[in-house]
């Protein structure tokens, strides 16, 4: 066939000038040298004019002792680590909130993308009415709306709101007890593991055996007794070796038990609610995609509503769905960096402290868009594949 | 012809050479094509910024017919706007009595708000000609930040704020230890803060904003405890919470920031007139030029006035900084002299009323020196 091959010439008749083929190389090298050339006009340009004005320049500063402290660490930190450390702390923090805020926004986004196709009047119309809020209200604003417009009129440490099993919630955050781990509690997360691994044993033969003969198992129960019951009795066996420490009232703040602070939460919220938005029209779209007859279809083999959107609509929705849900995860991501506004430790935030501090701009600008393209390229390739495995369903 | 069934294909001919393309692959190379060449383009942009502002200081200033002064976004008694929009402050009026020495008119000056963190990037990129913004002179800045810090028109020294009517038994900054702090991102007294809790070996809770009015919302509301920053700054901040007569600044003052203007290097021209614009306005207190007496002033008994106010016969001690000879007489008609601008921004005669201190003449005890003018 023509299209496949794309290129072709008659049988050669004249000198290799005119040869597509060497033109086709020939323009191609050209690009690449003007492409290098730009790029080392524009390296050589830089340092040239960092050197004419006396600006330090190179990434030694990523060894020097950052001397500023981070509030939220999820990995050892104190003034005395290095402004690398620093970085590192802060992009831990963007991928923290960024995989918790997909995780929710997805929840959130499917529940309200199916619930605006509900049949149900009431349904259908709160879930319009969060999708034309959110999706039309700038994202720092949402921030703000949680951080000033909620959280920050919560009473004061000293007159914290209680919540049941030992939890606070005051201005400062979200408090609750932290699990502590004694001796032999290794057994309890092996027990998990097993838990889960025989669970899933489980649901794999059930499903088999009811594709055999049509039987079915119930698996949902034998599920939670193992993956619930098995850590419970390594948990007696141990010794009961777990205890918590709760939060405690002391001269300032709450102290003890783990604290979930406001600019955290309010990010993650407005980020998820956000997000969600967006996502629940895609996910609208995407059902609106399947056509009505595959509904009509299932109904007429007799398959509940339920199992119609479950087995029927869903998995071809996906298909739409996920690579617009893609741009939305990647949008996530990279609105993280508001979190500045609100002094969350981010990536944005803590490498523009290092920058500052260490007055190196340009290479502080490069880390922090090297490290952005990496997790957005990383994402993408974790959708894509995601992507393909679904469509092989395809017949 | 194959595949001549299968849509349109073009015919080019060149050369006596017949090519046949395939339509889908030709737009294909010319959308690669044009997003390359507008890559270079962009490229070649940023290139060309960056090989800007060779051109003295004093020449570009002069071109444009007014000098752009990076200013904070809002610190009372430094620079801050006024219900007019004008900036008002030590800081603001350094930069007036510069376009004072420079166009005889101290109008002539555009201020550009930065946040701490954008402050130094802004006066290395050639944006602001000098950043006059409560900046802290360490060696730091002056080497590895291809900055010059002109002198020292605040001496001011690291404080602790806190809410006395919720704290009622704190009244020391060693008794800190487990509060929230707020301060703000990439500034020194965020360096500071860490290294006094850890040499007082202090647990503290860091609550870090970028722009001073999120640090100011944030303390007012209560996100954090004490409040931190230099201590002429939390008087000013005091001024503008909710209830002033609340907060009190603790007695501790742990760190020197001597707070000054900044220009950058690599051009000594520019770098002495703002030097000797903060010297001249010294030198005029300490001489007695008042923005009341300058005119009369000049036909002064005492040499050294008259040498000061230009006066002298054909004197060149203007000329030869790049201005004319009688800037300093501009300077004192636009601002004052340093005590004029300092009891009018901070001092007596506003809300701040912070005492002179370190910050008096040497003649009175204090720091403020300026060398001769001759």
């Amino acid at each position: 066939m023509a299209s496949q091959e794309v290129l072709r010439e008659e049988p050669s008749r004249g000198s290799f000038i005119n040869d597509p083929k060497v033109r086709g190389i020939f323009f191609q090298a050209l690009v690449v040298v003007l492409l290098v050339a730009g790029v080392w006009w524009i390296a050589h340009n830089v340092i040239a004019n960092l050197t004419r004005l006396h600006i330090a320049s190179g990434f030694g500063f990523l060894k020097g002792r950052a001397g500023f402290d981070i509030s939220e660490s999820a990995i050892a930190y104190s003034s005395d680590s290095t402004y690398g450390r620093a970085i590192l702390v802060g992009f831990l923090n963007t991928v923290i909130v960024a995989i918790v805020g997909i995780i929710t926004a997805t929840i959130i986004g499917f529940i309200v993308g199916i619930g605006r196709l509900s049949q149900n009047w009431l349904i259908r119309k709160i879930c319009t009415v969060y999708v034309e809020v959110f999706r039309n209200i700038p994202p720092l604003l949402v921030i703000f709306f949680w951080y000033s417009g909620v959280l920050a009129v919560l009473p004061a440490p000293r007159d914290s709101i209680n919540l049941p099993f030992g939890s606070f919630l005051n201005q400062r955050g979200f408090y609750f007890p932290r699990a502590v781990w004694g001796d032999g509690s290794w057994l309890i997360f092996v027990a998990l593991l097993v838990g889960i691994g025989m669970a899933w044993f489980v649901a794999r033969k059930a499903r088999q055996r009811q594709m055999a003969t049509g039987q079915q198992f119930p698996v949902l129960w034998t599920a939670l007794a193992l993956i619930v019951g098995l850590p419970l009795l390594a948990y007696a066996l141990s010794g009961f070796p777990l205890t918590f420490d709760y939060p405690k009232q002391s001269t300032f703040n709450l102290t003890g038990g783990f604290q979930v602070r406001p600019e955290f939460l309010s990010l993650y919220l407005a980020l998820s609610c956000y997000t969600a938005a967006f996502i629940a029209e895609i996910v609208r779209a995407g059902i609106r995609g399947v056509s009505k007859g595959q509904t009509e279809a299932a109904g007429a083999l007799g398959l509940r509503p339920g199992s119609i959107l479950r087995l029927v609509v869903v998995p071809q929705a996906m298909r739409i769905v996920i690579p617009p849900l893609t741009s939305q995860y990647l949008n996530l991501t990279k609105n993280s960096s508001l979190a500045i506004a609100i002094g969350y430790p981010d990536l944005t935030a803590t490498a523009g402290t290092v920058l500052n501090q260490t007055g190196q701009a340009v290479e502080g600008v490069v880390i922090m868009m090297v490290i952005y393209l990496a997790i957005s390229l990383l994402t993408s390739l974790v959708m894509n594949w995601f992507n393909a495995k679904m469509a092989l369903v395809e017949r | 012809m194959r595949g001549s069934g299968n849509g349109p294909e073009w015919e080019l001919r060149s050369h006596g050479k017949k090519i046949r393309v395939c339509p889908e692959k030709q737009k294909k190379g010319l959308w690669v094509m044009k997003h390359i060449a507008i890559g270079i383009l962009g490229a070649a942009t940023l290139g060309l910024v960056a090989s800007a502002a060779s051109a003295t200081t004093l020449d570009t200033v002069k071109a444009k017919g007014f000098i752009q002064c990076g200013v904070s976004t809002g610190l009372a008694g430094f620079s801050a706007p006024d219900d007019k929009g004008d900036w008002q402050g030590i800081d603001a009026d350094f930069c007036r009595a510069v376009a004072a020495a420079v166009f005889g008119d101290g109008t002539k000056v555009k201020f550009t708000p930065l946040s701490a963190k954008e402050r130094f990037t802004a006066l290395q990129s050639g944006e602001i000609d000098i950043l006059s913004r409560n900046t802290t002179w360490t060696i730091n800045r002056d080497t590895a930040l291809g900055l010059n810090f002109i002198g020292v028109t605040y001496y001011d020294g690291q404080g602790f704020m806190i809410n006395a009517k919720k704290l009622p038994g704190v009244n020391s900054a060693l008794q800190l230890s487990g509060a929230a702090v707020c301060v703000q991102s990439g500034t020194t007294t965020e360096l500071n803060l860490a290294d006094y809790f850890k040499a007082n070996k202090m647990e503290y809770n860091p609550v870090v904003f970028e722009k001073l009015e999120e640090v100011n919302a944030a303390y007012d509301a209560g996100r954090c405890d004490v409040y931190t920053t230099d201590q002429s700054g939390l008087y000013g901040i005091r001024l503008t919470l909710g209830s002033p007569a609340d907060h009190v600044v603790l007695p501790e003052i742990i760190s020197k920031e001597p707070l000054g203007p900044a220009v950058r290097q690599g051009d000594d021209q520019w770098y002495h007139i703002v030097k000797w614009t903060y010297f001249a306005l010294l030198q005029a207190e300490e001489l007695g030029i008042t923005k009341a007496n300058v005119d009369e002033m000049k036909n002064s008994a005492s040499p050294e006035i008259k040498r000061v106010l230009g006066q002298e016969a054909d004197t060149k001690i203007g000329t030869d900084l790049g201005v004319s000879n009688d800037w300093v007489v501009n300077i004192v008609k636009a601002v004052g002299n340093y005590g004029e601008m300092f009891e009018r921004n901070v001092g007596s005669g506003s809300p701040l009323k912070i005492a002179r201190g370190i910050n008096a003449l040497w003649t009175k005890g204090g720091l403020q020196y300026a060398p001769p003018i001759r």
